[in-house]
């Protein structure tokens, strides 16, 4: 069976979800401790959502320089597969796994209610059993969530397909970035999610987590979860490596 | 032979960055029946202590954290301020 590692930073909250939803999706789930240099022989790595280390200082730095990240970074530069959930997003942005960062929201405000997200690419190991261009049904929990590139990064994102999800309007449109309604944290293009350049390392700040199961309202999410498992699954049989990672 | 120098890393939004707290202090002045002050920022201060053999030193340790640290070079700008330095050894012979 498919190993895959959920990593548990002091503060963090979506663990024992995200294990859940692993675990639907057919794989074994493992703990992480964040003071564990090693992976324990995992097929990708998800880290949660959560408040890692208090978000002091700012969200997600203190938890990047955890011993378990060391061994995360390694995995990632030899094309093992990584997914971060809202703070775990966080963290790999601040770990510079995955490009930009978060910011504040734009109104200030905790936003914790349910947005619309579409998959800009269906061709990936996070997003290959979803629906191009349908709107996904997901909760956001963050009070850090606008994702902020400079111009010249974010014209090289889009170019070059590491937009991975945008926030969308009920329709499916991708929303303006001004739209407060359907781009509630205000991230530059209403981007949602991105991807690393050798398209091995993903963060998004909704939760599929959340909505990987019919009781929790949406079991959009549910896909992504799926995807990515699919995905370690088959690195697991058949290892794959990018980059030349030495 | 070392000495203690106290630092303040000062970090605040970058131009450009959207800085909603700055916005929001803004948004209170007009309560306090202030005008004429405008353009905001809100950052952080972190003061710290480095132990090193000379300022240089001293100085490379911070500046390193606040780039990797306490500053997030992509949104912020740091700006390191000696604030104080104390020689723990009065004579010019080597420490032991």
């Amino acid at each position: 069976m498919t190993r895959i590692g959920v990593v548990v930073f002091p503060g963090s909250n979506c663990d024992r979800d995200t294990l859940h939803a692993v675990e639907l999706a057919g794989a074994e789930a493992v703990e992480l401790w964040h003071e564990s240099p090693t992976l324990d022989g995992v097929a990708g790595v998800i880290l949660p959502g959560g408040f890692a280390y208090g978000d002091y200082l700012r969200a997600g730095v203190i938890a990047r320089f955890s011993p378990v990240m060391r061994a995360v970074a390694d995995f990632a530069a030899n094309g093992g597969l990584v997914l971060g959930i809202c703070n775990g997003f966080q963290v790999l942005a601040e770990a510079g796994l995955v490009p930009g960062a978060l910011l504040r929201n734009r109104d200030l405000r905790f936003l914790g209610r349910e947005v619309r997200i579409v998959a800009e690419r269906t061709d990936t190991p996070f997003t290959s059993g979803l629906d191009r261009g349908r709107p996904m049904r997901l909760p956001i929990a963050h009070g850090e969530g606008c994702y902020f590139a400079d111009d010249a990064t974010l014209d090289t994102l889009e170019r070059d397909g590491q937009v991975l999800f945008r926030y969308a309007t009920a329709e499916g449109e991708a929303a303006a970035e001004g739209d407060r309604i359907s781009n509630p944290n205000g991230s530059l293009r209403a981007i949602a999610g991105v991807l690393n350049a050798t398209g091995n390392v993903a963060g998004l700040m909704p939760h599929p987590e959340r909505a990987s199961e019919a009781i929790l309202g949406s079991r959009d999410g549910f896909g992504i979860v799926r995807s990515f498992v699919g995905a370690a699954a088959k690195r697991a049989a058949a290892p794959v490596l990018v980059g030349g990672g030495a | 032979m070392s000495a203690t120098f106290r630092y303040a890393v000062n970090v605040t939004p970058k131009p450009g960055i959207l800085d909603p707290q700055g916005r929001a202090v803004e948004g209170a002045l007009g309560h306090l029946g202030v005008t004429g002050v405008s353009a905001v920022r809100v950052g952080r201060r972190v003061e710290l202590t480095v132990e090193a053999v000379d300022e240089l030193t001293a100085r490379g340790v911070v500046e390193r954290l606040a780039g990797e640290l306490l500053s997030n070079p992509l949104i912020e700008a740091a700006a390191v301020e000696l604030l104080m330095s104390t020689s723990s050894t009065t004579s010019g012979e080597p420490g032991r």
